[in-house]
């Protein structure tokens, strides 16, 4: 794993982050930076708290204490929380992603693949067809899915299709910071591999940010620079992802690699 | 209908359906949701636009009511018998002549003027529903202007038909401001609402809708740059009155599949007619000119 230049600002800092469903914990104040080009892993058993986290760090729930804050393009560092509605729903579908680990929560199944990868444009006031198809073709492309494609329904889409569709429906926005619950999650074996090389290719092309929860240790191993583990919601050990991985310094992390937990 | 109070609603419901259309006008486009009463007719039958008439119609209007263009449809006649029965206006079938047009899928060939009240009966109001089922977000999506999401729509017929394909009840932005459906008008009379002199009124009933067009608010359809908006043109012009800037109907004339095209909006079609404008077939229908004109 390449080191990163860790310049300027981090793109995203957390502070404090605390999430309960009534009196459960969800994630527990938690706090980190996230650099620009920095893939981060987030692992953990199953209920350890990494959707609940993922989803607070990503707007798509409030959480009950702390602070996100990301540098956006135009005012420097922002509160996410304390943007205006319309702002942060922008922000969500501009300058983020967020991949669903079952496609069908982040597609459109009703309309064709190219409408699918169209969206996001459309919404920020694309209006001119043959570019927003040309664009959609590219994409389609780039995430192997073949062209002649462009007009069917994701339903006719294979399980890795609709994950790469859904990819190129978040990233022709160009954003900076992508989301990623379980990517691989509800995929084949053999079709992980495809796909965890695919998104390697992209992050590294593009220079995405990418925070990506998941309890599969090999596909961390591949995809993020750095790893956050999370045990009863809240983080316990956090580091380069090899030295996390080859060399555990917490007792639960210890038992997570030794796989004697199976997630 | 004896018995019931004029334009047959109390005038406790028509205060409050008329607050919801002063808020319509108010905020043109937006969708005010209203108390929809049970009415005497079936949904379907345009209980929306009737409510809204019931409304605003006074002793001294005059009414028209009309279906896919002409007056003599069984859901006009019905609806123009109600209203002559519960407030007794005169009723015509000549625009010119009405200061109320209820109306189910068209809009007047002629130009409405200042002080004409149009009513557009509506079957589904959310122009986003077909893409988000749920009302809360489609609120959302309103409150905020989020309506790039309307052209993926548009985009599914390009990419499918080759052009825009939709041809009716297709989306318009209000005022610059709101998204909006104008009801299952055909396309063609998309830029009759655009900057209009009369005022627009859009009932929904089961959905318990009141929109509005205030007179002269800009209307514009969508598209896009390398797809404009365009209205339906026909090959032929009205066998009967010769019009080539009509709305035309297809109207099968024998039973060996021989058929005309005629303007649907019949009031328009014998106007013409009177004022000595011939087509190439003026008798296909066997009707004579002056009956039609009256
Ligand atoms: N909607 C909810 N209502 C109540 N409790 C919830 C809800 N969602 C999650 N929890 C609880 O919060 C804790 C963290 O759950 P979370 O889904 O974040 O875990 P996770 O690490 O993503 O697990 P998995 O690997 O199984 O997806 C668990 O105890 C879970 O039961
Ligand atoms: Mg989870
Ligand atoms: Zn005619």
């Amino acid at each position: 794993m390449t080191t990163l230049a860790m310049t300027g600002r981090p793109l995203l800092q957390v502070e404090g982050l605390t999430h309960r469903y009534g009196s459960r914990i969800g994630c527990r104040d938690v706090t980190f930076d996230l650099w620009p080009g920095e893939v981060l892993g987030i692992v953990g058993e199953s209920g350890s708290g990494k959707t609940t986290l993922l989803k607070c760090l990503s707007a798509q729930m409030e959480p009950h204490a702390g602070h996100v804050v990301y540098d956006t393009r135009e005012d420097g560092p922002q509160d996410v929380f304390a943007l205006s509605e319309p702002r942060r729903r922008l922000l969500m579908r501009t300058d983020w992603g967020i991949v669903h680990q079952h496609p069908v929560e982040g597609l459109r199944m009703k309309v064709s693949a190219g409408a699918n990868v169209g969206e996001r444009l459309m919404a920020v006031g694309a209006r001119h067809y043959g570019e927003i198809r040309g664009a959609a073709l590219d994409w389609l492309g780039r995430v192997e899915i073949a062209r002649d494609r462009i007009d069917d329904m994701p339903r006719t889409f294979s399980g890795g299709m609709l994950q790469r569709l859904q990819i190129a429906r978040n990233l022709v926005s160009r954003p900076r910071l992508v989301f990623m619950d379980e990517p691989t999650g509800s995929l084949d074996v053999s079709v992980q591999a495809r796909l965890l090389d695919l998104l390697r290719g992209l992050v590294a092309d593009l220079g995405l940010s990418v925070i990506v929860v998941t309890h599969d240790l090999a596909v961390a191993r591949l995809l993020a620079h750095r790893l956050m583990v999370m045990r009863a919601g809240a983080v316990v050990e956090e580091g380069l992802t090899d030295q996390v991985l080859d060399d555990p310094q917490h007792p639960y992390t210890q038992l997570l690699v030794a796989s004697i937990l199976h997630p | 209908m004896d018995g019931y109070n004029f334009a047959y609603l109390d005038e406790q419901t028509k205060r409050m359906i008329r607050r919801a259309i002063l808020k319509a006008v108010a905020i043109p486009g937006y969708q005010v949701p209203f108390a929809s009463r049970e009415m005497p007719l079936p949904y379907g039958w345009g209980t929306g636009g009737i409510q809204v008439t019931a409304a605003i119609i006074g002793t001294d209007d005059v009414l028209k009511v009309i279906d896919q263009g002409a007056d003599d449809t069984t859901n006009a006649v019905s609806i123009r018998r109600f209203f002559a029965r519960t407030t007794g206006v005169a009723t015509t079938e000549r625009t010119a002549e009405a200061t109320i047009v209820q109306t189910r899928h068209r809009i007047p060939e002629r130009a409405l003027s200042a002080g004409q009240i149009i009513v557009f009966q509506v079957p589904i109001p959310e122009p986003l529903r077909w893409l988000e089922p749920r009302e809360t977000e489609t609120r959302k999506m309103h409150a905020l202007a989020e309506y790039g999401a309307m052209h993926v729509k548009l985009y599914e017929d390009v990419a499918r038909h080759g052009r825009i394909a939709t041809a009716y009840d297709y989306p318009v932005m209000v005022g610059g401001r709101y998204l909006m459906r104008p009801s299952p008008i055909p396309k063609f009379d998309n830029p009759k609402l655009d900057r209009s002199p009369a005022l627009q009124l859009f009932g929904a009933g089961r959905e318990k809708r009141i929109y509005a067009v205030p007179p002269w608010t800009t209307v514009v359809s969508l598209d896009f740059e390398d797809h404009p908006f365009e209205v339906q043109r026909w090959e032929s012009c009205c066998a009967l009155c010769g019009a080539t800037d009509s709305f035309l109907d297809e109207v099968i004339v024998d039973d060996r599949g021989g058929r005309i095209f005629v303007c649907s909006d019949s009031d328009h079609c014998g106007e013409r007619r009177a004022a000595g404008h011939v087509g190439p077939q003026p008798d296909a229908l066997g009707q004579p000119v002056a009956e039609e004109a009256t």
